[in-house]
């Protein structure tokens, strides 16, 4: 039972974490209808540049750790947010009236620059991190194990949560968000009634880019250590879960998102390690088959 | 960055400066950009220090290079690149061009393929170039059966790589735990893969588009990572190695007097086997691009096309679409496990290692650059990349990232390939002009 409880909680922090990535996925896929394919490696270069920003920060002598995080987190969201429009920008744009696979190569294309970008710029081994947020609590002990809950996982959950609030405020209420639901709607129409598409659409991106910042900061910090390379693996089980939640719904990406975390932390306790990204994928799979408008999702109207 | 900055093609003066003005501007601002994108990334690298600690070193200097990069390629796709491109539209239009490119397109496919012939004669002495020329060979097969569901059948198979898994899996594991031969083993390998291609079908018969894409990619995920846990079975992380070479109908490539080279009366050299293993997979290829050639003339392949087309119209007809995806699936599998297994033979060791979602995006942008249903299209696609490869093998680890950067530009320049166009086998003689449009290009390249 303590064990259970404990990987609950090891389950929602990772999940926090790719529902934080979903919503990017979840966003561009609801409004250009494309999977952008390099969302994951964005993340990835979010979690760099917090890296980064912190030994800068370290060296310049910032040494209180809760400012040294803030600040982190500022540098990697703005800076990655500038990745997203770029690779918006660059790639996906001039594509907008091509054939339908195009922006999918260009992605995965993009995908790969972005990768071995960072993997020039600094190297192919893996960066690892002291941890910077100590501490926790320990809920209650059973014969011989004691469920913890750490400050790091308190953290990156009520961060979620809040970004997540804040996100379904912005969507639900401003300007920006209503130009998002119509350009979801119908592009061409958006257009007709007035609402710069491309705007919106850079802006999609940037506030995705953001957001995958934020779960690479999260990354970093929950695991201590991350390489050129976890973009791919943490991309694609972001994108099942913005699936198995309704591709298009933001709940939906948090549900999934919270949803696919557990799944692979359970199936890592009770089955085998080795097979938790299999597990992934077959999820993936089996969700496309048999829910594929998954769980908050509303059925696609095929058009002719 | 540019785009505000129209073209003039007249020459005044004042104007001629406002647009020089228009171009440093826009230059700056992407000067700008970059050093927002660069500044940590490239202005500071993190190394593990003495302790274990992540110690930083600046690189301001590399930092400003490339930005000055950025400033100089901005400045000049404003200044001169957006007056080039319309003069040499009006010197040489797109529909001469398209002319010129079917009008040589037989007589090139025929040196390709004298050329490919004569490979082995011409670098005989030369062992580098011929690997190479295997390779490219090996991964045109690899193309022409990616490009039997991409470009036929229009089903984005971004985990084409596990077929080539089977394959390889299928050859290695066979030969060594039944001591069946390479070519016993080839039809089987392809059968295996055949198989793994159903098995994938089936539950994505359904989906469409890019979800297929992304199902497809979790499936060469679980391939290889099934390959590389299920350790009794492929060995795990180690691969499987000895697997038998293949022999000249019984005659095994070594120096002993029942060998290839003595029953001939030649000398003994190693060369013998590295040519034999060029024709083979040649032939493998020219088989795969005759196969795929026929079947376009059949019926299924006419259904592929129209399945490409326009999935609800081809339902609407009557077209059996499970079995035309399915067919598709299973042809281009076959194709992909009589490469892998030529792979596992021509290596003699294989591991996981070898089919990671890299050589899928690889084999998939050979199709793609090839402009997706044209086989001398993948074929110099092929030649291009993997030569490319190896130009610039000096720069390593620059490669993967100019390799990426290629994809995308040609996705936006040259959205129909590096060389052909794709039209549909078949099409009603007065629609034939705006069918080509219709199914794959852009409205900016319109042949006329």
């Amino acid at each position: 039972m303590e064990y259970f409880v404990q990987q609950l909680i090891n389950g929602i922090t990772l999940g926090s974490i790719y529902g934080l990535i979903a919503i990017g996925y979840t966003m561009v896929y609801g409004i250009i209808g494309m999977i952008n394919f390099a969302h994951g490696d964005i993340f990835m270069v979010g979690a760099f540049l917090a890296l980064i920003a912190f030994l800068v920060l370290v060296a310049l002598g910032v040494s209180a750790i809760p400012l040294a995080l803030f600040l982190m987190l500022l540098v990697s969201m703005a800076l990655t947010a500038l990745y997203g429009w770029t690779v918006e920008r660059i790639a996906y744009r001039p594509l907008r009236h091509s054939f339908r696979l195009a922006p999918l190569i260009s992605a995965i294309g993009m995908s790969i620059v972005l990768q071995n970008y960072v993997q020039v710029a600094q190297g192919a081994r893996v960066k690892p991190l002291p941890p910077l947020v100590h501490g926790g609590y320990t809920l209650f002990e059973g014969n011989d194990f004691a469920v913890r809950l750490s400050n790091i996982q308190i953290i990156v959950v009520i961060t979620t949560l809040v970004l997540m609030a804040g996100f379904s405020l912005l969507v639900a209420r401003t300007r920006l968000g209503r130009n998002m639901r119509a350009c979801e709607q119908d592009l061409k129409m958006a257009a007709l009634v007035g609402i710069d598409v491309d705007r919106t659409i850079s802006l999609t991106f940037v506030i995705g880019a953001a957001l995958a910042a934020v779960a690479g900061l999260m990354f970093l910090l929950y695991y201590g250590v991350i390489d050129f390379f976890i973009g791919f693996l943490a991309g694609v089980k972001a994108f099942t879960a913005a699936v198995l939640g309704g591709i298009g719904s933001l709940p939906g990406a948090m549900i999934g998102g919270i949803l696919i975390g557990l799944i692979e932390t359970m199936w890592s306790a009770y089955f085998s390690i080795e097979y938790k990204d299999v597990a992934a994928f077959a999820i993936l799979i089996i969700v496309l088959i048999f829910l594929p408008t998954g769980i908050l999702g509303r059925p696609e109207v095929e058009k002719v | 960055m540019s785009e505000r900055a129209p073209v003039r093609s007249d020459g005044v003066p004042a104007m001629l400066r406002h647009d020089v003005f228009d171009a440093v501007k826009d230059a700056a601002l992407a000067a700008l950009i970059a050093l927002g994108l660069f500044v940590l990334l490239i202005g500071i690298r993190t190394e593990q220090g003495p302790t274990g600690a992540l110690v930083i070193t600046t690189r301001f200097g590399a930092l400003a290079a490339v930005i000055a990069a950025v400033f100089a390629a901005s400045l000049i796709r404003s200044l001169v690149w957006q007056r080039a491109a319309p003069a040499i539209g009006r010197w040489l239009p797109i529909s001469a061009r398209t002319a010129a490119a079917k009008a040589i397109s037989p007589y090139l496919a025929a040196a390709f393929l004298v050329l490919a012939l004569l490979v082995p004669v011409l670098f005989y002495t030369n062992r580098y170039l011929l690997d190479l020329a295997i390779l490219i060979v090996t991964y045109t097969m690899l193309g022409f059966g990616l490009n039997i569901v991409v470009g036929l059948a229009g089903l984005l198979d971004l985990g084409y790589v596990a077929f080539y898994a089977v394959g390889a899996y299928s050859y290695a594991l066979i030969a060594q735990n039944f001591g069946l031969s390479f070519w016993a083993c080839l039809p089987l390998a392809g059968i295996f893969a055949a198989f793994a291609g159903i098995l994938l079908g089936f539950p994505v018969l359904r989906l469409r588009g890019d979800y297929l894409a992304i199902v497809t990619l979790g499936f060469g995920e679980i391939i290889r990572l099934v390959l590389l846990n299920w350790q009794s079975l492929t060995g795990g992380p180690n691969g499987v190695s000895g697997i038998p070479r293949p022999s000249f109908f019984g005659l095994p490539f070594n120096s002993t007097g029942s060998g290839f080279a003595a029953t001939f009366g030649l000398h003994y050299s190693p060369t013998h086997r590295v040519v034999f293993l060029y024709y083979v997979i040649l032939a493998l290829a020219l088989v795969t691009n005759w196969v795929t050639l026929r079947l376009r003339r059949l019926p299924i392949g006419r259904a592929w096309e129209a399945l490409r087309e326009d999935e609800v119209a081809c339902r609407a007809l009557g077209v059996n679409t499970t079995n035309t995806k399915l067919t598709a699936f299973a042809m281009g599998a076959m194709f992909g496990g009589f490469a892998g297994a030529f792979f596992a033979t021509r290596q003699g060791f294989i591991s996981p290692e070898s089919f990671t979602f890299g050589e899928s995006a690889l084999v998939l942008a050979i199709v793609v650059l090839g402009g997706m249903g044209s086989q001398l299209g993948v074929a110099v696609a092929a030649a291009v990349m993997l030569g490319g490869f190896e130009l610039f093998r000096e720069f390593d680890q620059y490669r993967m990232l100019v390799f990426g950067a290629a994809m995308v530009a040609i996705v936006i320049y040259r959205p129909r390939g590096l060389v052909a166009t794709r039209r549909p086998s078949v099409s009603l003689r007065e629609r034939s002009d705006t069918a080509a449009p219709i199914v794959g290009g852009t409205r900016t390249e319109t042949p006329a």
